[in-house]
Protein backbone atom coordinates (compact mmCIF):
# COMPACT_ATOMS: atom_id res chain seq x y z
CA UNK A 1 0.00 0.00 0.00
CA UNK A 2 1.30 3.62 -0.82
CA UNK A 3 1.03 5.97 2.19
CA UNK A 4 1.46 9.48 2.69
CA UNK A 5 2.31 10.77 6.05
CA UNK A 6 1.95 13.90 7.58
CA UNK A 7 3.81 15.15 10.97
CA UNK A 8 2.20 17.66 12.67
CA UNK A 9 4.20 18.28 16.08
CA UNK A 10 7.78 18.83 16.64
CA UNK A 11 10.36 16.63 18.17
CA UNK A 12 10.54 15.65 21.88
CA UNK A 13 8.01 18.39 22.66
CA UNK A 14 5.29 15.69 21.65
CA UNK A 15 5.36 12.15 20.77
CA UNK A 16 4.14 12.36 17.16
CA UNK A 17 7.03 12.78 15.57
CA UNK A 18 8.64 9.34 16.96
CA UNK A 19 5.48 7.32 16.06
CA UNK A 20 4.92 8.71 12.68
CA UNK A 21 8.73 8.20 12.30
CA UNK A 22 8.29 4.35 13.81
CA UNK A 23 5.32 4.14 11.57
CA UNK A 24 7.60 4.86 8.56
CA UNK A 25 10.07 2.01 9.06
CA UNK A 26 7.29 -0.44 9.95
CA UNK A 27 5.27 0.00 6.66
CA UNK A 28 8.97 0.29 4.83
CA UNK A 29 9.59 -3.60 6.65
CA UNK A 30 6.50 -4.68 5.88
CA UNK A 31 7.21 -3.74 2.00
CA UNK A 32 5.04 -0.53 1.72
CA UNK A 33 5.96 2.60 -0.14
CA UNK A 34 6.01 5.51 1.51
CA UNK A 35 4.90 8.22 -1.10
CA UNK A 36 5.90 11.25 0.77
CA UNK A 37 6.30 12.34 4.61
CA UNK A 38 4.84 16.24 4.71
CA UNK A 39 5.89 17.91 7.94
CA UNK A 40 3.51 20.92 8.87
CA UNK A 41 2.95 23.33 12.21
CA UNK A 42 5.40 23.12 14.43
CA UNK A 43 6.46 19.07 12.62
CA UNK A 44 8.65 21.45 10.72
CA UNK A 45 11.17 21.30 13.48
CA UNK A 46 11.77 17.70 12.49
CA UNK A 47 13.80 19.35 9.95
CA UNK A 48 16.35 21.06 11.68
CA UNK A 49 19.83 19.73 11.34
CA UNK A 50 21.03 21.89 14.48
CA UNK A 51 19.86 19.79 16.80
CA UNK A 52 21.69 18.02 19.80
CA UNK A 53 19.83 15.67 21.85
CA UNK A 54 21.24 14.16 25.05
CA UNK A 55 23.62 11.15 23.88
CA UNK A 56 21.34 9.11 25.77
CA UNK A 57 18.50 9.87 23.37
CA UNK A 58 17.04 9.08 19.83
CA UNK A 59 18.05 11.65 17.45
CA UNK A 60 14.54 11.72 15.69
CA UNK A 61 16.41 14.46 13.02
CA UNK A 62 18.58 12.28 12.17
CA UNK A 63 16.38 9.38 12.16
CA UNK A 64 14.60 11.06 9.35
CA UNK A 65 17.86 11.68 7.11
CA UNK A 66 18.60 7.98 7.49
CA UNK A 67 14.86 7.48 6.36
CA UNK A 68 15.28 9.37 2.83
CA UNK A 69 19.10 8.41 2.45
CA UNK A 70 18.21 4.79 3.11
CA UNK A 71 14.88 4.13 1.35
CA UNK A 72 14.43 7.79 -0.46
CA UNK A 73 11.62 8.94 1.30
CA UNK A 74 10.44 12.39 -0.06
CA UNK A 75 10.59 14.34 3.42
CA UNK A 76 8.57 17.68 2.66
CA UNK A 77 9.05 20.65 4.78
CA UNK A 78 5.67 23.02 3.93
CA UNK A 79 7.13 26.57 3.39
CA UNK A 80 5.02 28.30 4.54
CA UNK A 81 4.93 26.86 8.11
CA UNK A 82 8.74 26.64 7.87
CA UNK A 83 9.44 30.38 7.04
CA UNK A 84 7.31 31.39 10.66
CA UNK A 85 9.29 28.89 12.61
CA UNK A 86 12.88 29.39 11.23
CA UNK A 87 13.69 26.25 9.35
CA UNK A 88 15.51 27.51 5.89
CA UNK A 89 16.96 26.13 2.88
CA UNK A 90 20.30 27.92 1.33
CA UNK A 91 17.89 29.26 -1.17
CA UNK A 92 14.83 30.58 0.99
CA UNK A 93 17.69 31.88 3.44
CA UNK A 94 19.11 34.00 0.23
CA UNK A 95 15.83 34.99 -1.04
CA UNK A 96 14.78 35.95 2.43
CA UNK A 97 17.99 37.82 3.39
CA UNK A 98 18.92 35.92 6.35
CA UNK A 99 22.24 35.34 7.27
CA UNK A 100 21.87 31.12 7.45
CA UNK A 101 20.09 28.18 6.75
CA UNK A 102 19.65 24.91 9.18
CA UNK A 103 17.33 22.43 6.76
CA UNK A 104 18.61 18.77 7.44
CA UNK A 105 20.09 16.34 4.79
CA UNK A 106 17.09 14.40 3.02
CA UNK A 107 14.40 17.40 3.10
CA UNK A 108 13.50 19.13 1.11
CA UNK A 109 10.94 22.99 1.39
CA UNK A 110 8.03 22.73 -0.80
CA UNK A 111 4.16 24.45 -1.17
CA UNK A 112 0.95 22.87 0.63
CA UNK A 113 0.06 21.32 -2.60
CA UNK A 114 2.74 18.79 -1.94
CA UNK A 115 0.61 18.00 0.77
CA UNK A 116 -3.11 17.49 -0.98
CA UNK A 117 -1.16 15.83 -4.06
CA UNK A 118 -0.26 13.32 -1.72
CA UNK A 119 -3.37 12.54 -0.50
CA UNK A 120 -4.61 12.04 -3.89
CA UNK A 121 -1.57 9.78 -5.00
CA UNK A 122 -1.77 7.67 -1.96
CA UNK A 123 -3.99 4.85 -1.10
CA UNK A 124 -3.86 6.04 2.88
CA UNK A 125 -3.21 9.30 4.44
CA UNK A 126 -2.52 9.07 7.79
CA UNK A 127 -1.97 12.29 9.93
CA UNK A 128 0.11 11.65 13.14
CA UNK A 129 -0.68 15.17 15.49
CA UNK A 130 -2.32 16.12 18.41
CA UNK B 1 -4.71 16.09 -12.61
CA UNK B 2 -7.40 14.22 -13.34
CA UNK B 3 -8.40 11.73 -9.84
CA UNK B 4 -10.61 13.50 -7.48
CA UNK B 5 -10.77 12.46 -4.13
CA UNK B 6 -13.13 13.29 -0.96
CA UNK B 7 -11.11 15.42 1.16
CA UNK B 8 -12.31 15.78 4.53
CA UNK B 9 -10.65 18.82 6.66
CA UNK B 10 -11.60 17.60 10.19
CA UNK B 11 -11.24 21.22 12.66
CA UNK B 12 -10.52 20.38 16.44
CA UNK B 13 -9.62 23.15 18.11
CA UNK B 14 -10.45 26.48 18.79
CA UNK B 15 -9.55 29.48 16.77
CA UNK B 16 -6.34 31.16 18.53
CA UNK B 17 -4.38 30.01 21.44
CA UNK B 18 -2.84 27.39 19.11
CA UNK B 19 -1.92 27.65 15.39
CA UNK B 20 -4.25 24.75 14.42
CA UNK B 21 -7.25 26.44 12.83
CA UNK B 22 -5.13 29.06 11.20
CA UNK B 23 -2.91 26.82 9.35
CA UNK B 24 -5.85 23.95 8.67
CA UNK B 25 -7.46 27.22 6.51
CA UNK B 26 -4.43 27.54 4.50
CA UNK B 27 -4.81 24.02 3.80
CA UNK B 28 -8.10 23.66 2.66
CA UNK B 29 -7.64 27.13 0.56
CA UNK B 30 -4.78 25.34 -0.95
CA UNK B 31 -6.63 22.18 -1.94
CA UNK B 32 -9.44 24.01 -3.78
CA UNK B 33 -6.79 24.39 -6.59
CA UNK B 34 -6.42 20.58 -7.35
CA UNK B 35 -10.22 20.37 -8.01
CA UNK B 36 -11.26 17.79 -5.49
CA UNK B 37 -14.11 16.76 -3.25
CA UNK B 38 -13.70 19.08 -0.30
CA UNK B 39 -15.38 20.08 2.66
CA UNK B 40 -15.18 20.82 6.47
CA UNK B 41 -16.12 19.33 9.31
CA UNK B 42 -15.84 21.00 12.96
CA UNK B 43 -16.35 19.59 16.26
CA UNK B 44 -15.09 19.69 19.71
CA UNK B 45 -13.54 23.51 20.30
CA UNK B 46 -13.32 23.52 16.60
CA UNK B 47 -16.84 24.22 16.99
CA UNK B 48 -15.93 28.31 17.82
CA UNK B 49 -13.50 28.74 14.25
CA UNK B 50 -16.77 29.67 13.45
CA UNK B 51 -18.47 31.94 15.72
CA UNK B 52 -19.61 35.25 14.49
CA UNK B 53 -18.09 38.34 16.35
CA UNK B 54 -15.18 37.67 16.26
CA UNK B 55 -12.64 40.78 17.85
CA UNK B 56 -8.93 39.74 18.74
CA UNK B 57 -7.69 43.71 19.44
CA UNK B 58 -6.93 42.74 22.72
CA UNK B 59 -4.58 39.63 21.91
CA UNK B 60 -2.71 41.15 19.17
CA UNK B 61 -3.95 38.33 16.48
CA UNK B 62 -4.60 38.49 12.68
CA UNK B 63 -8.85 37.77 12.72
CA UNK B 64 -8.73 35.56 10.49
CA UNK B 65 -12.57 34.69 10.79
CA UNK B 66 -13.63 36.35 7.82
CA UNK B 67 -11.74 34.20 5.34
CA UNK B 68 -14.59 31.11 6.16
CA UNK B 69 -16.98 33.37 4.66
CA UNK B 70 -14.86 33.32 0.92
CA UNK B 71 -14.96 29.56 1.23
CA UNK B 72 -18.13 29.33 -1.11
CA UNK B 73 -16.13 31.13 -3.64
CA UNK B 74 -13.61 28.59 -3.80
CA UNK B 75 -16.19 25.82 -4.06
CA UNK B 76 -16.04 24.46 -0.38
CA UNK B 77 -19.59 24.60 0.16
CA UNK B 78 -20.25 22.03 3.06
CA UNK B 79 -19.29 23.37 6.48
CA UNK B 80 -20.56 20.04 9.13
CA UNK B 81 -20.63 21.58 12.47
CA UNK B 82 -21.38 18.95 15.11
CA UNK B 83 -24.31 19.64 17.17
CA UNK B 84 -23.36 17.79 20.31
CA UNK B 85 -20.34 20.12 20.22
CA UNK B 86 -22.28 23.04 19.65
CA UNK B 87 -24.56 21.96 22.71
CA UNK B 88 -22.04 21.70 25.14
CA UNK B 89 -20.28 24.41 24.70
CA UNK B 90 -24.05 26.04 25.18
CA UNK B 91 -24.00 27.35 21.37
CA UNK B 92 -26.70 27.31 18.53
CA UNK B 93 -26.33 27.77 14.85
CA UNK B 94 -27.23 31.49 15.42
CA UNK B 95 -24.06 32.24 17.35
CA UNK B 96 -22.56 31.15 13.72
CA UNK B 97 -21.50 33.69 11.09
CA UNK B 98 -24.33 33.48 8.25
CA UNK B 99 -22.14 31.30 5.58
CA UNK B 100 -23.52 30.81 1.82
CA UNK B 101 -22.73 29.95 -1.54
CA UNK B 102 -24.40 30.31 -4.38
CA UNK B 103 -25.59 27.34 -6.45
CA UNK B 104 -24.49 27.77 -10.45
CA UNK B 105 -26.99 25.00 -11.01
CA UNK B 106 -30.12 26.79 -9.03
CA UNK B 107 -29.91 30.16 -10.78
CA UNK B 108 -27.37 31.41 -8.49
CA UNK B 109 -29.55 30.56 -5.03
CA UNK B 110 -27.61 31.76 -2.28
CA UNK B 111 -27.53 28.41 0.19
CA UNK B 112 -26.25 27.97 3.57
CA UNK B 113 -22.95 26.44 4.14
CA UNK B 114 -23.27 25.33 7.42
CA UNK B 115 -24.85 22.18 8.12
CA UNK B 116 -25.53 20.86 11.81
CA UNK B 117 -25.15 16.85 11.89
CA UNK B 118 -25.29 15.08 14.98
CA UNK B 119 -22.38 12.80 15.77
CA UNK B 120 -23.55 10.08 14.09
CA UNK B 121 -24.52 11.48 10.78
CA UNK B 122 -20.81 13.16 11.23
CA UNK B 123 -19.00 9.34 11.79
CA UNK B 124 -20.88 8.46 8.59
CA UNK B 125 -20.06 11.13 6.33
CA UNK B 126 -16.18 10.47 7.61
CA UNK B 127 -16.67 6.81 6.31
CA UNK B 128 -17.59 8.21 3.20
CA UNK B 129 -14.21 10.35 2.73
CA UNK B 130 -11.22 9.13 1.11
CA UNK B 131 -8.64 11.38 2.76
CA UNK B 132 -9.43 12.75 6.18
CA UNK B 133 -6.63 15.44 7.33
CA UNK B 134 -7.52 16.51 11.01
CA UNK B 135 -6.26 19.81 12.94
Amino acid sequence: MKFTVQVNEGPYQHQAADTAQQFVRAALEKGHEIYRVFFYHDGVNNGTRLTVPPQDDRHLQKGWTELAEKHGIDLVICIAAAQRRGIMDPDEAKRQGLDADNIAPGFRISGLGQLIEGGIQSDRTIVFGD
Amino acid sequence: MSTVKKFLFLNRKAPYGTIYALESLEVVLISAAFEQDVSMAFVDDGVYQLLKGQKTDGIGMKNFSPTYSALGDYDITRLYVEKESLEARGLTVDDLMDLKWEDEDDDWAEKDSIIVVSSAELADIMEQQEVILSF
